[in-house]
C-alpha cells in the first residue's frame, strides 16, 4: 500500500474547476515531482494535501494518507496531522517566517505544539535541527529574527520547521524559485539529502523541468488543473508522448536563431570607471558612516550593432548599473557615454536613443491609458513628433511587427496576457527606434513558452532592425542564445567579460564557473523533440 | 534598542521645540491686545500703557518667547493676566480631572475594542461579525457630546444611577471621584472603541492573509491558536498608531465634554481665558495639551520597537 | 448586490441630507427667522412633523438649513485639505528622504501632534467664531491626512516600472505626478475624502456645540444641540433630533466610503470572492 493515494482529485473555487479528476499515488522514500506553467494547479494540489485551501473550495475524491481519507477528517485531526506526518515549504522564504518571534522558537513551536515538550528541552531540539538543514548557532544563532537572515538561510528555517518532527510526507512548493542558483542548488541538495537520511517521500512543485530532472523519481505534469502526462524520469525523458509535454521540454531546452555577428570596434555605448556606493545604517549614532558599494569602477563598452548579455546573482549591482545607464540614478565616479555624449543630465535628444524593456509584464504600463498612447509615450522625446494618421499607422505597423493586431491599439491593458504585454513593451521601446535597447530581466517572470516566443521575438527583431542591446538576466542559458558576448559581474565588479559561448563552455573565471555548475540542466531531448519555439 | 529610542526623543524634543514656536505665534498674530480688553473701551492710553509693562508686553517678542519657554522648562507657567495667579498651580487644579479623565477614556475604549476586534476577526463573516460591524460603523457616527447628552438623560435624570455632572474632587476618595467621571469617559470611549475595534480587527484580517500564517497552519496550529500566537502581536503596529491618535483626540474630546458635564477642567479653563483674552493661561494649556500628546507619541515610538524587532535597528 | 449594500445605503442616506440641504434654498416649510413663544416646545405632530423649539421654531425647517451649514463646512475643509495636501504629498513623494519631503513629512508630524480639536478650538477662538474659522480650522488638519495619504501611495507608485518608463522616456517629475501618479491616486483620494467629509460634520457639530462655529441666527445642528441640553429633562426630542441628523449624515458618508473602496480597489473585490 502506497503512503498517499490521491484519487479523481476535484477542486472548484466557486464556477472555476481548478483541478480536475487528479489520481496519483506515492511511495516511502519517492520524489514525486509537480510540474506546469503557472494556472496548471500544482500549488492547489499542494493546498488540497494540507487541506488548507480557500474556504470557498469544494473538493470531491478521495486523498488516502496512510489509508485515511483527509478529506473527510475534521479540522482538529488535520491539525494534528499538519507539521507532524506532512509538512509543507513555501516559495517565498521571504515572508513565511514570523517577523517578530526568533527563528528559535518558531522551530520548537512545532515541537512543543505536536509532542508537548517544554520550550526548554525543545529549544535545544530545535537547536540540533536548525544544526542538520545548515545553519550552526556558530554562523546564525538561534536568537536571531527572519529579517537578520538571508534567503537561503530563511528557507533552510522553513525547512527545519517542515522536518523538525520527521515528517512521512514533505510538500516543497516551489522551494528554490525565489533564491539564485547558486543557493538554489544547496537547498536542492540539503531537501535530497533528508529525503535519503529520513526515508520520508517529497513532492516537489516546480515550474523548472532542468530542477526536475535532476531531483525527482517520478514525473507528473499538469496543465490546466489536469495531470496530462506522469511516468518515471528516465522514462519520460526518453519517451514521451503528451504533445503538452513535449513543448513544454522543446520550449525549455529553447534556443533562438541568432548566429554570431562580428562588429566593427565602435563604441556604442561607452561605460568607465563607475562607481556608485549607497549609504549603511548606522547601528550606533556616533559611528562614522559606512557604505555598501553597489557599483565599483565598472567599464565595459557595447559596439554599433552588438548584443551584449550581462549576467549575476541578485545583490550584484547589475539593477544599480541599469538604472545609471538609465539616466534614472546618478553616479559618484566615472562616465557614461552614448556616441560620445554624455547620458547623465542628457537631454531628450540623449534620452532617446537610449529605450528599455522591464521584466514585470504587469506593472509596466499604466492601467488607466489605451495601448496606442502606452506605446508612443517615447515620442515625448522626439522633437516633432508624428501625430494623427501617421502616428497610427506607425503604432499599428509596430505592433504588427511584435506579433500583435493592430486593432489592439484600442484595448486597455488589463485585456492582454503576460506574454502579450512583454510584446507591448517591447514595441514601446522599438517605436522611437532607439540606437541601444536594455533588456532587464525581459523575460525572468514568463512561463517557459512564452519566453521561448518572447526570445524569438527579439532575435527576429534583432536580425529586422540591426538593434544593438544590453541583455541583462540572472539565467545563463537565456543569455546563451541572444547575446553575442557577455559580461559577469559578482559584488559590484565584473569578473569576467568575453564572447558568450566561450566563457559559458570554458568559464576562466572560479564564479562564473561555480555559477554554471550550479545552474540545473536538462538532460539532452529525445529525438523528434527539436528545439524549437512552439507556435 | 537605545539607538531608537534616543532617536525618538530627539525628534520628540525638536516637536516640541517647533510646537512652542507655533503656539507662541498663532497667540501673536491674534487679534485683540489683552491690556486694552482688560481695561475696557473707555481706558487711557497711559493706562493700557502701564499695564502692558507691567504684564511685560512691551518687551519684545523674542525676550517675551525665550521667558515663556524658560519659565515653563522650570515649571513656572506664568502669572495669569486676569487672576494675577500663578497658572501652574491653576493648571495642576485642573489638569488631575482632565488628565484622568482622557486616560479613563483611554483605558475603556482599548479594553473595549481589543476583544470585540479579536471576536470579530476569528469569525469573519459570520453573523456576530456583521452585528459587531453594524454596532461599531453606528458608534463612529456618533458625536461624543451628543452620547454624553443621551447619557446623562437615561443614566442621571431617569435612572438617577449617576449625577449629571459636577466634580465630587478626590478628597472623598478615589470611588467618588472615579465615579463621577464615569459617564463622561464612557461618552468620551465608545466612539473611539468603535473606531479601534474595526482597526483591529481589519489588522488582523490583513495580517492572516500573510503567508507566515499560512506556514503556521501548516505547522499544525488551528485557527483560533494562529490568531493569538501568530496574527495578534503583527497587527499591533497598526492599533498602537490609532491608540496614539486616540490620545490626542481624547484630549480634545474631553474638553468639549466636560462642557456638557459641568467639569471644571482644562478645557473650562481654555474657554475662559479665550474670552477674557488671558491669553498667556491659553498658550500653557495648549502646550501642555501638545506636551502630553507628545509624550503619549513618544511612548507609542518604543512600544512599536518593543513589538516588531525590524525597528530596533536601522533608521 | 450584496457586495453593494454599504455603497447603497451610504449614497442614499447621503443623499437624503444633499437634497434636504439644497430644498432649504427653495423651501422650507416654515420660516426659521420668525419666533412664535405660543407654538413652543410641541412633540412632533401633523403641524410641525419634527415639533418645534424653545422659540416655538420649526425643528424641520432649522435641520433642513442646518444641514446646509454642516455640508458647506465639512466639504470646503475637504476642500483645503486635498488642495494643498496633495501637492504636498506629491512634491514630498518625488525625491524620497530629500529635504523637501523631510520638511514636508516634519511639518506634518508636527500638526499631528496638536490635538485637533484643541487647535480649532484655539482658532476659532481667537480670530473670532463663525464658519469662515471653523473651515480654515478644520481644513488645517486635513492638510496632513491627504498630503500622508497622497505622499504614501505615490511612493509605491514611483517604485513601479511603468514610472521607470515614462522617466526613460524624458518625462518631467512635474508631468508624470500629473499624468500618471495622480490619476492612479483618484480611487483613493475620493475614498478618504469621503471620511474626511464624515470627520468634518463631526467638528462642525462639535465647535458649534461650543459656540465657536457658525453664529446665530445661523442654523446649525451643534447649536441646537447646545439649546436643547438645558431642556432634555422635560423635551428630549431637541436634543434627539439634531443628533440623529448628524449621525445618519455621518453614518451614510461612512458607508459610502467603505462601499467605494470595496467597489474601486481591484485587489480587496478579488479577495472578496
Amino acid at each position: 500500500m502506497s503512503l498517499l493515494y490521491v484519487d479523481q482529485l476535484n477542486i472548484k473555487l466557486g464556477p472555476v474547476s481548478v483541478l480536475k479528476d487528479v489520481s496519483f499515488s506515492l511511495q516511502q522514500g519517492e520524489i514525486l515531482a509537480l510540474t506546469g506553467e503557472s494556472g496548471s494547479g500544482k500549488s492547489m494540489t499542494a493546498l488540497a494535501l494540507m487541506q488548507l485551501l480557500p474556504d470557498i473550495a469544494k473538493t470531491d475524491g478521495r486523498i488516502l494518507f496512510q489509508r485515511e481519507d483527509l478529506t473527510t477528517k475534521t479540522e482538529k485531526e488535520l491539525c494534528k496531522i499538519r507539521g507532524s506526518d506532512i509538512s509543507m515549504v513555501f516559495q517565498e522564504p521571504m515572508t513565511a517566517l514570523n517577523p517578530v518571534k526568533t527563528i528559535s522558537a518558531q522551530v520548537s513551536e512545532t515541537l512543543i505544539l505536536h509532542k508537548g515538550e517544554t520550550p526548554r528541552a525543545a529549544r535545544e531540539k530545535a537547536q540540533s535541527i536548525l544544526h542538520k538543514v545548515g545553519l550552526p548557532p556558530s554562523v546564525v544563532p538561534m536568537g536571531r529574527f527572519p529579517h537578520e537572515l538571508s534567503g537561503g538561510q530563511r528557507q533552510r528555517v522553513v525547512i527545519a520547521i517542515a522536518v523538525a518532527l520527521t515528517p512521512s510526507l514533505l510538500i516543497a512548493d516551489e522551494p528554490t524559485t525565489a533564491l539564485d542558483v547558486t543557493t538554489q542548488a544547496q537547498i536542492l541538495a540539503l531537501l535530497k539529502s533528508l529525503v535519503k537520511e529520513t526515508n520520508m517521500a517529497m513532492i516537489l512543485i516546480t515550474h523548472d523541468l532542468a530542477v526536475v530532472a535532476n531531483m525527482a523519481d517520478n514525473i507528473a505534469i499538469m496543465q490546466h488543473g489536469k495531470i496530462v502526462e506522469m511516468a518515471p524520469t528516465q522514462t519520460l525523458f526518453s519517451q514521451m508522448h503528451h504533445p503538452y509535454t513535449k513543448s513544454l521540454f522543446a520550449a525549455s531546452g529553447h534556443t533562438v536563431n541568432l548566429p554570431y555577428k562580428a562588429v566593427n570596434a565602435d563604441n556604442l555605448l561607452k561605460v568607465t570607471h563607475i562607481s556608485r556606493q549607497y549609504r549603511l545604517p548606522r547601528k550606533h549614532p556616533f559611528e562614522a558612516t559606512k557604505y555598501a558599494r553597489a557599483v565599483s569602477d565598472v567599464s565595459f563598452s557595447i559596439d554599433h550593432g552588438e548584443r551584449l548579455g550581462l549576467v549575476g546573482e541578485s545583490g550584484c549591482g547589475k539593477s544599480t548599473l541599469t538604472r545609471a545607464i538609465l539616466g534614472l540614478d546618478p553616479i559618484e565616479k566615472g562616465t557614461i557615454t552614448l556616441n560620445g555624449r554624455d547620458v547623465q543630465n542628457a537631454k531628450a535628444d540623449v534620452r532617446r536613443d537610449i529605450q528599455v524593456v522591464f521584466q514585470d509584464p504587469y506593472g509596466s504600463f499604466n492601467p488607466r491609458h489605451k495601448v496606442s498612447r502606452l506605446v508612443c509615450e517615447p515620442y515625448h522625446l522626439l522633437p516633432n513628433a508624428p501625430s494623427g494618421r501617421v502616428a497610427d499607422d506607425k503604432i499599428s505597423r509596430l505592433l504588427e511587427d511584435v506579433g500583435l493586431s493592430s486593432t489592439d491599439k484600442d484595448k486597455y491593458i488589463h485585456e492582454f496576457s503576460g506574454g502579450q504585454r512583454q510584446r507591448i513593451a517591447i514595441a514601446r521601446a522599438l517605436i522611437i527606434r532607439p540606437k541601444l535597447v536594455i533588456f532587464d530581466e525581459a523575460v525572468s517572470a514568463l512561463d517557459v513558452t512564452v519566453r521561448a516566443q518572447i526570445l524569438d521575438l527579439i532575435a527576429k527583431l534583432a536580425a529586422e532592425y540591426g538593434l544593438s542591446y544590453l541583455f541583462i538576466s540572472h539565467d545563463l542559458a537565456v543569455v546563451r542564445s541572444v547575446t553575442d558576448r557577455c559580461l559577469v559581474m559578482r559584488d559590484g565588479q565584473i569578473v569576467e567579460t568575453g564572447r558568450t559561448k566561450d566563457i559559458l563552455d570554458n568559464p576562466t573565471h572560479d564564479y562564473t564557473k561555480k555559477l554554471i555548475n550550479a545552474a540545473p540542466k536538462l538532460p539532452a531531448l529525445p529525438k523528434g523533440i527539436t528545439a524549437h519555439a512552439p507556435s | 534598542m537605545l539607538q531608537y529610542a534616543f532617536k525618538r526623543a530627539l525628534s520628540l524634543c525638536l516637536s516640541l521645540c517647533l510646537a512652542s514656536v507655533v503656539i507662541f505665534a498663532v497667540v501673536e498674530i491674534a487679534p485683540g491686545d489683552p491690556a486694552s480688553f482688560m481695561l475696557g473701551i473707555n481706558a487711557q492710553p497711559d493706562t493700557i500703557a502701564a499695564l502692558r509693562a507691567e504684564l511685560g508686553l512691551d518687551q519684545g517678542k523674542f525676550v517675551r518667547y525665550l521667558e515663556w519657554t524658560g519659565g515653563m522648562l522650570r515649571g513656572d507657567f506664568g502669572t495669569s493676566y486676569t487672576y494675577r495667579s500663578s497658572i501652574t498651580d491653576m493648571i495642576a487644579e485642573r489638569m488631575w480631572i482632565s488628565l484622568p479623565l482622557a486616560l479613563y477614556a483611554l483605558a475603556l475604549s482599548t479594553l473595549i475594542a481589543f476583544p470585540v476586534g479579536l471576536y470579530a476577526a476569528s469569525t469573519r463573516g459570520a453573523p456576530g461579525d456583521v452585528a459587531v460591524m453594524g454596532v461599531t460603523q453606528l458608534g463612529i457616527a456618533i458625536p461624543n457630546f451628543w452620547f454624553a447628552m443621551l447619557l446623562v438623560m437615561i443614566f442621571a435624570i431617569k435612572l438617577r444611577w449617576f449625577s449629571a455632572g459636577g466634580f465630587a474632587g478626590w478628597d472623598d476618595g478615589l470611588f467618588i471621584g472615579v465615579k463621577s467621571l464615569t459617564l463622561p469617559a464612557i461618552a468620551l470611549a465608545l466612539p473611539q472603541a468603535s473606531i479601534l475595534s474595526r482597526v483591529m480587527r481589519s489588522a488582523l484580517i490583513e495580517t492572516l492573509s500573510e503567508d507566515y500564517i499560512r506556514t503556521a497552519r501548516a505547522k499544525g496550529l488551528s485557527r483560533q491558536a494562529v490568531l493569538w500566537r501568530h496574527a495578534l502581536r503583527n497587527a499591533m503596529i497598526p492599533v498602537l498608531t490609532i491608540i496614539g491618535l486616540q490620545f490626542s483626540f481624547l484630549m480634545a474630546g474631553a474638553i468639549i465634554i466636560e462642557q456638557v458635564f459641568f467639569l471644571p477642567g482644562l478645557g473650562r479653563l481654555v474657554f475662559q481665558a479665550i474670552t477674557q483674552r488671558d491669553l498667556i493661561v491659553v498658550e500653557s494649556v495648549v502646550m501642555l495639551l501638545v506636551f502630553a500628546v507628545i509624550s503619549v507619541n513618544f511612548i507609542i515610538d518604543l512600544a512599536y520597537a518593543a513589538v516588531d524587532p525590524r525597528l530596533r535597528h536601522g533608521p | 448586490m450584496r457586495q453593494y449594500r454599504s455603497l447603497i445605503i451610504g449614497t442614499f442616506l447621503s443623499l437624503i441630507v444633499l437634497i434636504a440641504a439644497t430644498f432649504s434654498f427653495v423651501w422650507i416649510p416654515y420660516d426659521i427667522m420668525q419666533l412664535s413663544i405660543p407654538d413652543k416646545l410641541q412633540t412632533p405632530n401633523w403641524d410641525h412633523f419634527l415639533g418645534t423649539d424653545h422659540f416655538g421654531r420649526d425643528i424641520l425647517s432649522m435641520i433642513m438649513v442646518g444641514a446646509r451649514t454642516s455640508l458647506a463646512v465639512a466639504l470646503l475643509a475637504v476642500g483645503i485639505g486635498m488642495g494643498i495636501g496633495v501637492p504636498l504629498g506629491l512634491a514630498a513623494a518625488t525625491r524620497r528622504g530629500a529635504f523637501l519631503d523631510e520638511v514636508i513629512m516634519r511639518t506634518n508630524d508636527l500638526i499631528f501632534a496638536f490635538p485637533s480639536l484643541v487647535i480649532a478650538i484655539l482658532i476659532t477662538a481667537l480670530f473670532g467664531a463663525g464658519a469662515m474659522n471653523a473651515i480654515i480650522a478644520i481644513g488645517i488638519f486635513n492638510i496632513p491626512v491627504f498630503a500622508r495619504v497622497s505622499r504614501g501611495a505615490a511612493l509605491s507608485l514611483w517604485q513601479k516600472e511603468f514610472i521607470l518608463a515614462a522617466r526613460v522616456s524624458g518625462k518631467s517629475k512635474l508631468r508624470i505626478s500629473v499624468e500618471h501618479i495622480l490619476p492612479n491616486l483618484t480611487n483613493l483620494l475620493i475614498v478618504q475624502g469621503t471620511i474626511q467629509f464624515s470627520l468634518g460634520i463631526l467638528a462642525e457639530a462639535g465647535l458649534s456645540y461650543v459656540g465657536l462655529g457658525a453664529q446665530p441666527p445661523t442654523p446649525s445642528w451643534g447649536r441646537m444641540l447646545a439649546d436643547a441640553q438645558t431642556m432634555v429633562s422635560f423635551a428630549p426630542h431637541l436634543a434627539l433630533i439634531p443628533g440623529s441628523a448628524i449621525i445618519l449624515t455621518v453614518l451614510g458618508l461612512n458607508l459610502m466610503g467603505d462601499g467605494l473602496r470595496d467597489a474601486l480597489d481591484p485587489k480587496l473585490r478579488k479577495s472578496r470572492q
